[in-house]
């Protein structure tokens, strides 16, 4: 059937297996070429394979959780939601979230999920103890810091490219109740919000959203939201006696696709200018439920749609700390010039590198989505070239289109990858996406 | 827990499931049972992490009647709700050339349920509560060349429940008939089903536990069908022997 990511593009007729059982992601496997898919969550084509893409969902159990220390076993094709949904009503919430709950476990250890608190806590990998995986063999290895160890670091973060993950054993953190304290701070412009973010560098979440139309001295205008767990006292008396419930919410759902004029410059720059004003408006302190906080594009459902048929295209990269202000003045700029309006831009602080291929560094990051036109492309390659000439390097998780000659000038780890995948005979795993990047 | 525990035959399907974990999300304890039941113990652990109620497995194979006392005395608790959901759907084709074959449908849909529902009933009965859920077919309503092996089975099972209801009415023992139309489910996986006439499985478990609630004696889960198996019972035998439905 035709596939995609969340971006909508790029389409793909792909052989879509959806296994119940070790002996169906056997079969599926026997065919050839394959990748395994999560929730489809990835932007591109990260999850994509046209002769068989296996698509985890079924594998949906929980299976084991301990009391003490806050281990839970899991299926790979759980959702995120799910488990938010059983264990924060007792207590515990995932130790790093990415911006959707809509993702698998499988998914979030194969693209190994940075959040809010990636300065602090690092990705989702630090919290895994092990990972069951399916080998080109069809044997399932237990994958560990003791067993198997370097099939367990090129797992997390590998992008599905080492096997396929059957179950996953990670830690939750213990909160003591549903409810964020967030702290918003209007920054005037770059230096600002980079100061603010170094001086808040002990705050457990922080992530600012980035004005990407303001020009001048007001470049890189933006709103930074800093977030803590409330404690049970922080809450008012009768929040106390049920911290972990918050009132329901209704999604909406995005009926069809909006016309792509519908989004043009001019609603993204009122967007854009709203929201900082808001966020001036609501500087301070406030108690957000656990879903708007860290979910609120979560509400609208299917909110791809907005960018129409043809879709969209994210682009995400991570510049080194020494050039991060330079590079971040120049993306800014080529943005501006280029005349497209993003519509959501994110700019998060993270901390050091861990895991041989995952994406964060020790620098600042940059999440960008562009409705897809034929200015994007050319878009994309200029802001290809600015990360490259500062030493960054890109999400693969929402790469759609970035070349294999881009990929190797920025990460000289690709083509370790690459030779490792060779040396276990792993080649056989395989996503249009690695196809692409030649990994 | 106080909550009245739930006994599910044919767990591993996915109406079987879907009713386990429905159950379980109301706070009742499940029972689990299944042929080759070793393979349900995860899904026992994802019911119990869930839901915080205790899930158990259990072994039945519904072709072999003389090991039903001895499962029924192995369950921790004699239940408050039994549904059996096992049934085998076979090839039309096939069984009418293979005696074996056809045999087997019939054991499977008929035989083997009626027998083991009427046990159960007869425990409810002396203990004087209970309720009995067995899943029949809107296929047993009416017998058709497309599928008359199965669908007989299924008019037999779905005789067996009303004479049991009948006889038991009295008693405090409920006993229920699920007649569904399409789910979508590992049996029909790969058909062409109409959308309007084909639940999901969460949808047939939503649909069951509320009509158990309600004590209601036969459901067809969406109600469409029961518009739909009144016109074709309708059809006077003489033109519907020329039809292909
Ligand atoms: C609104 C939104 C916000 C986001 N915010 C963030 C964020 O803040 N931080 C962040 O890090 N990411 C973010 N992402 C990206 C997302 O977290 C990742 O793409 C994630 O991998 C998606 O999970 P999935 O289950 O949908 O996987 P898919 O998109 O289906 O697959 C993603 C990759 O994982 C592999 N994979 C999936 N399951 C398995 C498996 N069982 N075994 C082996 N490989 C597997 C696939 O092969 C593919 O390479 C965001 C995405 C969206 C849509
Ligand atoms: N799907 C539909 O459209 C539809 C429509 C009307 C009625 N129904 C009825 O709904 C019920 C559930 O079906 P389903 O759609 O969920 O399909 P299913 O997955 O095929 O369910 C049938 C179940 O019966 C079990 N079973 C068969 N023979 C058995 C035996 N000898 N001993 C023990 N268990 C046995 C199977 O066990 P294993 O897992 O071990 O094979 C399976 O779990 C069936 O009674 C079916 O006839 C279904």
């Amino acid at each position: 059937m035709m596939l995609s990511g969340w971006g909508r593009f790029p389409q793909q007729w792909c052989a879509l297996h959806q296994p119940r059982d070790e002996a169906e992601v056997r079969a599926a496997m026997a065919t050839g070429p394959r990748i395994a898919r999560g929730n489809g969550r990835g932007y591109g084509d990260c999850a994509m394979q046209r002769n068989a893409t296996i698509e985890m969902r079924r594998f949906n159990r929980m299976l084991a959780f301990e009391e003490e220390t806050g281990q839970l076993v899991t299926e790979a094709g759980v959702l995120l939601a799910e488990v938010i949904d059983t264990f924060l009503p007792r207590g515990w919430f995932p130790p790093v979230t990415p911006g959707t709950k809509f993702v698998t476990i499988g998914g979030m250890v194969a693209a190994d999920v940075h959040g809010k608190n990636h300065h602090r806590d690092g990705t989702f990998g630090r919290f895994v103890d092990w990972i069951d995986l399916m080998g080109e063999d069809g044997e399932v290895r237990r994958c560990s810091p003791q067993e198997n160890a370097e099939l367990f670091a090129w797992t997390i973060g590998g992008m599905g490219l080492t096997g396929v993950i059957l179950r996953v054993a990670f830690r939750l953190r213990r909160v003591e109740s549903a409810w964020i304290r967030q702290t918003t701070l209007p920054a005037r412009n770059l230096d600002h919000v980079m100061a603010l973010f170094e001086e808040n560098g002990a705050a457990t979440y922080s992530v600012a959203w980035i004005d990407c139309l303001n020009t001048g001295s007001g470049l890189g205008r933006s709103a930074l939201m800093l977030g803590e767990h409330a404690c049970a006292d922080e809450l008012s008396r009768t929040r106390r006696n049920a911290p972990f419930s918050v009132p329901a919410k209704r999604s909406r759902t995005m009926p069809v696709d909006l016309p792509r004029a519908a989004l043009n410059r001019m609603t993204v720059k009122a967007f854009n200018a709203l929201y900082y004003r808001n966020a001036r408006a609501a500087a301070g302190d406030a108690l957000v439920d656990w879903d708007s906080y860290f979910y609120p594009l979560d509400a609208i459902l299917e909110w791809n749609r907005i960018y129409g048929a043809r879709g969209f295209m994210q682009f995400q990269c991570v510049l080194p700390l020494d050039s991060a202000h330079a590079g971040l003045t120049e993306l800014l700029r080529a943005i501006i010039a280029s005349g497209e309006g993003s519509f959501l831009s994110v700019l998060k602080r993270m901390g050091a590198e861990h895991g041989p291929f995952s994406f964060p560094m020790e620098g600042y990051t940059l999440a960008l989505d562009f409705p897809f036109s034929s200015g994007t492309a050319r878009l994309m390659e200029r802001l290809d070239a600015i990360t490259l000439d500062h030493g960054g390097r890109f999400y693969l998780a929402k790469d759609a289109r970035m070349s294999a000659a881009t990929l190797r000038r920025a990460d000289p780890r690709a083509d370790v990858l690459a030779k490792v995948r060779r040396d276990a005979g792993l080649a056989n795993f395989r996503s249009s996406q690695s196809e692409r990047l030649c990994l | 827990m106080t909550a009245a525990p739930v006994l599910i035959i044919g767990a591993r399907s996915d109406i079987g499931m879907a009713l386990a974990h429905r159950y379980a999300a109301a706070g009742h304890p499940v029972q689990l049972a299944a042929r080759a039941s070793k393979g349900l113990e995860a899904d026992a652990a994802n019911i119990a992490l869930r839901h915080g109620t205790s899930a158990s497995v259990h072994e039945i194979d519904i072709l072999e009647p003389e090991s039903f006392a001895a499962f029924l005395d192995s369950l921790p608790q004699l239940p408050h709700v039994a549904i059996c959901v096992v049934g085998l759907l076979g090839d039309q084709a096939t069984s009418q050339t293979d005696i074996a074959a056809a045999q087997l449908t019939m054991r499977s849909n008929y035989e083997g349920p009626a027998l083991l529902t009427g046990l159960i009933a007869e425990r409810f009965a002396a203990r004087g509560s209970g309720t009995i859920i067995g899943i029949s077919s809107v296929a047993g309503e009416r017998g058709r060349a497309s599928n008359y092996v199965y669908g007989s089975a299924k008019a037999g099972y779905t005789a067996f429940l009303s004479g049991l209801r009948n006889r038991l009415s009295k008693t405090g023992v409920h006993v229920m008939t699920v007649l569904p139309g399409f789910v979508r489910t590992r049996m029909t996986a790969g058909m062409d089903l109409p959308a309007r006439l084909t639940a999901e499985p969460a949808a047939v478990a939503e649909a069951i536990f509320r009509a158990a609630t309600k004590q209601r004696d036969v459901i067809y889960v969406k109600p469409v069908w029961r518009l739909v198996m009144a016109i074709i019972r309708a059809i006077p035998e003489g033109i519907f022997k020329g039809t292909k439905l």
